[in-house]
């Protein structure tokens, strides 16, 4: 089924920004027909392997090889042209054009000594890719109106426009739902019988083993290793991401729980959840577990007061409480620390210092004037206790790691001194190391008597570390359970819709 | 497929029926406004704005923004009328392809800044915007180019008649043509929408992001540039304050007519009624008996309210994830799975 | 940790080390301020008079009042381009109340007043409807200035009370104008609010992370619809001065002033795209712009020529950053 040269080959390829080397003399082959998942942490060098190949960005040193030749990619449409493809992360695509028009763009048919566009032909030949991936989507539909799923349709019909040979899949599966990833898994089987090279970036282990042929891994911009899927195991693939066996132990404690702290009686909305009720006590930890898009970030917004169409009842210390902003949130003690970490949590340009003072400011001055002195002690202490690694609280946060970013935004939330503090996705896109900080932090917190809701779609974090858990899909609550009635199967099924 | 192209003529068919009610309004009061060689005098008095407005059009539509355009009108105008008084014999075609060459010159400089150095937009036409008025006096001393120191020809050229309608008018449907074919059928129309709507997935696409807004710059010149010549010609005087402020108008054109400030939104059709719209309040002012005083302030409200219309219209709908919300979604037409021809 | 708290900064500036201080923006401004200024009083023998200089700070100060909210605003990532229309409907305004008989006070109230008014305008659009504030201040520039055509038509309105005079002509000690004390006062004021107040600061983190800001619980509305008034009100403010300075109103009063506030605050360092900026930098910026513009004056260069050096400035500005940066990311990729 295979030949034994690769179609495509990246061969002691270097790539450097000023201070840091993101490729170290790596290594990568793609099979004709075959799936190579590439597994690493972040920061391992993905996304730069990405836009090597795509012609994004240009190598210092190695060579590209493509069907047994050296070639070079000056920009993207170079690399387009010879077939190799990329779907992004990010959906990179246009709103406002239509569906055909997203999969031709850069590359019209044109027609007539002009070369005007040829409308009729591109609607016609989009019609018949939309078809070729069973897609029921209109060629002159306005993209805008369209799901993300619907939208990852779009984008692999444009990879299938100019007969991809190689396709590179960038964690394609981050926004879509259970049905919409079985549907990508069957494109991926009908591109392979056409003989495409497939490259697939995931952090599921189980997405690897379930389409990936072959392996291969980085570590810090490095090339560790390759191989067939059938002769690694999970645990050895760990190993090698991480050079060191982790297992996967969660410093849960069990906390002495108080009293219900915080309760929420029927919270609806029209379009995103309806009738959400739940309550936790201090000194516990409720995990919300539920897919990407099953309305668990659109109930925390509702809570803390960015959702004013929703409607019922929010209590803190059995009082009723209306919370119509953020801010109305924080000074009841009630904080959210939101999901999109550099979006939505930080100023990357700001210092560590005033990033951690900003929702507390009238606490460290004077008057409504500025006191730093008290700005940097608060820091001192929170930062610390979180061990954000830094030479200088002046630091910019821009020039930490995710996971030292992620401890600040956490720092930031906690110096408020919280009575209930949200997490959502508390450990999404940072290092192992940091992980464990975070896990290790949620702990003392709730020993201090502090109630945690953590919002995660990591299932063992939840089953880590959650006392309670409440499993979420399409806006509902499917299940509430106990840590130690919790399994895995169990939780999996009530989030997909499944008979619990 | 129908229901799609309704939704994104929906806005200029709201602009439309906003001028035939107000042309309506205006008839009630004085027949004579909707008289057909009325309104062709209104079409040829607005037909430098819809000039202009165009050219913008193609500069907000890779989001940025040319606020020179005036400066530039003004400038090549009085470059074209000081070679004419100087030297009379040079013929008026010649002067033409001149004020292309010289506005287009003018474009330039402002996509090069937006282009090589990644300026903003907004600053380097305000800034542009005062050094070509400022040069204007530098050429003129500050002088006057009346009418008898023009020629005949030069002065002619946008007042005759050919076909029932002036010059001036056909040279503004031209533009009009030639603006729509360039958006809809050639690819670099269509990349200015993809590199305002999102630059991003434009650079991956292959797509020159700073030297499609350069382009845009570009051509807009060379359409403030022609328009310099006809607004010096047909108005018979140039100075340095010619078609000052005329910048607001240009952009209040656009933004009427449906351009979205942020890049990658507009059409042809919404530009030109966005300007007729406002050609037919300027020229209808002072026949429904409102002082010519007041012409500004309602051009700024009319910008207002368009913005705001063109906001609420934008607003982006919440996430559906409800069950019941997406079965009450699906029993209204949606046009993203409807397969149909 | 004592260490640490002796570096504690104010924002945008990196340690306060010698480097630092000799790389930063404020210091080259000042540095061209010198340079323009011995240049001058080499060319022209007038330059160097206490009373020929208290006359250039007319050129800049009231323009300098309205830079020193737009600072902020523009920090903040809004702008106001109406602020030149703000001050002629604010003139109008006075001039109007003055026909009727009213005295000084009133005078200057209702000019605060108008402005303050057309500030809170365009701030409650911007916030309200979402609406990017470079458009709906456009609008609101042809909108102030269209009723202000609309009120005023051909008319010239110059019967303002005696007395009022004195903001735009009187002087309160030796040269020192009232104008130019109020100015240095104002830029006082600014300066703590910016860099010493949780208003300041908040200012700075909207400008950085507007989601991030309201998610830390600022309310990032109300912030800006207080930037929009603080404004307003100074536009109002700078109005009363340059009204009682040419002691009559007319239709095209500080026409194409937001130009050259925009320019100033832009040639002070504040970043155009918000974040980053200081009021040092801006009233450094002021006062190079207000000897320029009267050092040419001295040396009889018209005052259109002007409009292009400032032009040119204001592009200049921009762009000189932008270069040395490009120049340093290929120096160092060639490392």
């Amino acid at each position: 089924m295979t030949t034994d040269t690769p179609l495509f080959a990246l061969r002691n390829v270097s790539k450097v920004f000023p201070g840091v080397k993101a490729l170290d003399d790596v290594q990568l082959e793609l099979y004709s027909g075959q799936v190579t998942a590439l597994v690493g942490e972040n920061g391992a060098g993905k996304s730069t392997l990405v836009k090597t190949m795509t012609g994004i960005y240009q190598p210092e040193a190695g060579d590209i090889w493509f069907n047994g030749e050296v070639v070079s990619f000056p920009n993207p449409e170079a690399a387009r042209q010879m077939g190799i493809t990329a779907i992004h992360q990010e959906t990179v695509l246009f709103d406002e054009l239509s569906v055909a028009e997203n999969i031709f763009v850069g590359s019209y048919p044109t027609k007539g000594w002009l070369k005007s566009i040829d409308w009729s032909t591109m609607n016609e030949r989009a019609r018949a890719i939309l078809a070729e991936i069973e897609a029921p989507l209109s060629p002159t539909a306005p993209l805008k109106g369209l799901s993300i799923g619907q939208k990852h349709m779009v984008a692999i019909a444009r990879a299938l426009s100019v007969k991809a040979r190689v396709v590179i899949l960038d964690e394609p599966t981050a926004a879509l739902s259970h049905h919409e990833i079985q549907e990508l898994y069957e494109i991926i089987e009908r591109l392979k019988a056409n003989g495409t090279a497939i490259l697939f970036i995931t952090h599921k282990f189980d997405e690897i083993f379930a389409v990936a042929d072959r392996y291969t891994v980085f570590r810090d911009g490095r090339y560790i290793g390759a191989g067939s899927i059938k002769e690694v195991t999970e645990p050895e693939l760990v190993e090698m991401m991480v050079a060191r066996s982790v297992k996967d132990t969660y410093p849960k404690v069990e906390a002495e729980l108080g009293d219900t702290v915080f309760s929420v009686k029927s919270l609806s909305h029209p379009t995103e959840f309806d009738d959400i009720s739940f309550d936790v006590r201090r000194g516990e930890i409720l995990g919300l577990y539920g897919l990407v898009g099953a309305g668990r970030t659109e109930i925390m917004k509702a809570i803390i007061g960015l959702s004013p169409k929703a409607s019922g009842q929010v209590f803190l210390d059995g009082q009723p409480i209306d919370i119509r902003s953020p801010a109305e949130a924080i000074h009841h003690g009630i904080v959210y620390v939101p999901e999109e970490r550099q979006q939505q949590g930080v100023m990357l340009d700001l210092p560590i210092y005033q990033n951690i003072s900003l929702p507390q400011l009238h606490r460290t001055s004077k008057a409504g004037f500025l006191r730093p002195s008290r700005e940097y002690e608060l820091t001192q202490d929170y930062a610390k206790r979180l061990n954000v690694k830094t030479s200088n609280w002046s630091e910019v946060v821009n020039n930490l790691s995710g996971g030292n970013q992620q401890k600040v935004v956490i720092a930031k939330w906690l110096a408020t001194d919280p009575k209930v503090i949200i997490l959502d996705e508390p450990t999404k896109g940072i290092d192992i190391g940091s992980k464990a900080a975070v896990h290790q932090f949620m702990s003392e917190l709730v020993q201090q008597g502090l109630a945690v809701i953590m919002v995660s779609s990591e299932l063992p974090e939840v089953m880590g570390m959650a006392d309670r858990i409440i499993v979420m899909h399409e806006g509902l609550i499917t299940q509430t359970l106990l840590r130690s009635e919790a399994s895995a199967e169990g939780i999996v099924s009530a989030a997909t819709g499944g008979q619990s | 497929m129908k229901f799609a192209m309704r939704i994104v003529e929906q806005r200029e068919l709201l602009l439309a029926t906003v001028i035939l009610f107000m042309l309506v309004v205006i008839a009630s009061i004085n027949p004579g406004f909707v008289h057909p060689e009325n309104l062709a005098s209104v079409f040829n008095d607005t037909s430098i704005l819809i000039i202009l407005a165009l050219g913008q059009m193609l500069v907000i539509l890779t989001r940025c923004i040319d606020l020179s355009v005036a400066a530039n009108v003004a400038l090549t105008g009085m470059v074209v009328a000081l070679i004419n008084s100087v030297f009379p014999g040079v013929p008026i075609p010649l002067l033409l392809v001149l004020s292309l060459i010289l506005g287009a010159g003018l474009g330039a400089i402002n996509g090069a800044f937006v282009w090589l150095l990644s300026v903003p937009a907004i600053v380097v036409t305000l800034g542009t915007m005062s050094i070509y008025r400022g040069v204007i006096f530098l050429l003129s001393g500050g002088e006057w180019v009346n009418a008898h120191q023009m020629s005949p020809e030069f002065l002619a050229l946008p007042r005759q008649v050919f076909l029932g309608l002036p010059v001036l008018s056909w040279i503004a449907l031209v533009v009009m043509v030639a603006v729509y074919l360039l958006s809809r059928f050639r690819p670099f129309g269509r990349e200015l929408y993809a590199s305002g709507g999102n630059p991003h997935a434009a650079f991956y696409t292959g797509i020159n992001v700073g030297l499609t807004q350069f382009k845009a710059f570009v051509i807009s010149g060379a359409l403030a540039g022609l328009c310099g010549y006809l607004w010096v010609s047909r108005y018979a005087v140039a100075y340095v304050e010619v078609a000052n402020g005329f910048e607001l108008q240009v952009v209040a054109a656009c933004v009427i007519g449906g351009i979205s400030i942020m890049g990658g939104v507009g059409s042809v059709g919404g530009v030109i009624l966005g300007a007729l719209f406002l050609g037919i309040i300027n020229n209808s002012l002072s026949v429904v008996g409102v002082s010519q005083f007041w012409q500004l302030a309602i051009s700024g409200s009319v910008i207002l309210i368009a913005v705001i219309a063109n906001s609420r219209s934008e607003r982006r709908a919440d996430r559906i994830i409800l069950r019941k919300a997406i079965a009450a979604d699906a029993l209204q037409p949606n046009p993203g799975t409807a397969a149909s021809r | 940790m004592e260490q640490t708290m002796n570096q504690a900064t104010t924002p945008n500036q990196l340690g306060a080390s010698w480097k630092g201080i000799a790389f930063r923006w404020e210091t080259f401004l000042l540095a061209v301020f010198a340079f323009v200024f011995v240049m001058f009083a080499m060319a022209s023998p007038y330059f160097l008079s206490v009373w020929n200089l208290s006359d250039a700070t007319f050129n800049f100060t009231e323009r300098a009042l309205i830079a020193l909210p737009m600072a902020m605003l523009i920090i903040c990532r809004e702008i106001d381009l109406s602020v030149a229309s703000t001050m002629a409907l604010a003139s109008v305004a006075m001039g109007m109340i003055a026909e009727l008989g009213a005295g000084v006070p009133a005078v200057v109230v209702i000019g605060l007043f108008v402005g303050l008014l057309c500030g809170l305008f365009n701030g409650f659009i911007v916030t309200t409807f979402g609406i990017p504030s470079i458009v709906v201040t456009i609008g609101t520039m042809s909108l102030f200035r269209g009723i202000t055509n609309g009120l005023m038509g051909n008319e010239v309105l110059n019967s303002y009370p005696a007395g009022f005079s004195y903001f735009g002509q009187g002087y309160v000690h030796w040269v020192f104008s009232f104008q130019f004390v109020l100015f240095l006062g104002a830029a006082l004021l600014f300066y703590v609010l910016l860099h010493h107040t949780n208003f300041g600061r908040r200012t700075y983190a909207i400008g950085a992370n507007p989601v991030a800001a309201e998610y830390s619980g600022i309310r990032v509305n109300r912030h800006k619809m207080i930037l929009f008034a603080a404004v307003g009100l100074m536009a109002g403010l700078a109005s009363v001065l340059l009204t009682s300075r040419l002691g009559s109103t007319r239709p095209a009063i500080a026409f194409g002033w937001e130009l050259s506030i925009v320019t100033m605050v832009v040639l002070g360092g504040v970043n155009i795209l918000g974040g980053s900026g200081s009021i040092i930098g801006v009233v450094i910026a002021a006062f190079l712009m207000g000897i320029v513009t009267f050092g040419l004056g001295l040396l009889n260069v018209p005052g259109v020529v002007m409009t292009i050096i400032i032009g040119a400035m204001l592009i200049t500005v921009i762009s000189l950053p932008i270069i040395a940066q490009r120049l340093k990311a290929m120096r160092s990729k060639r490392l």
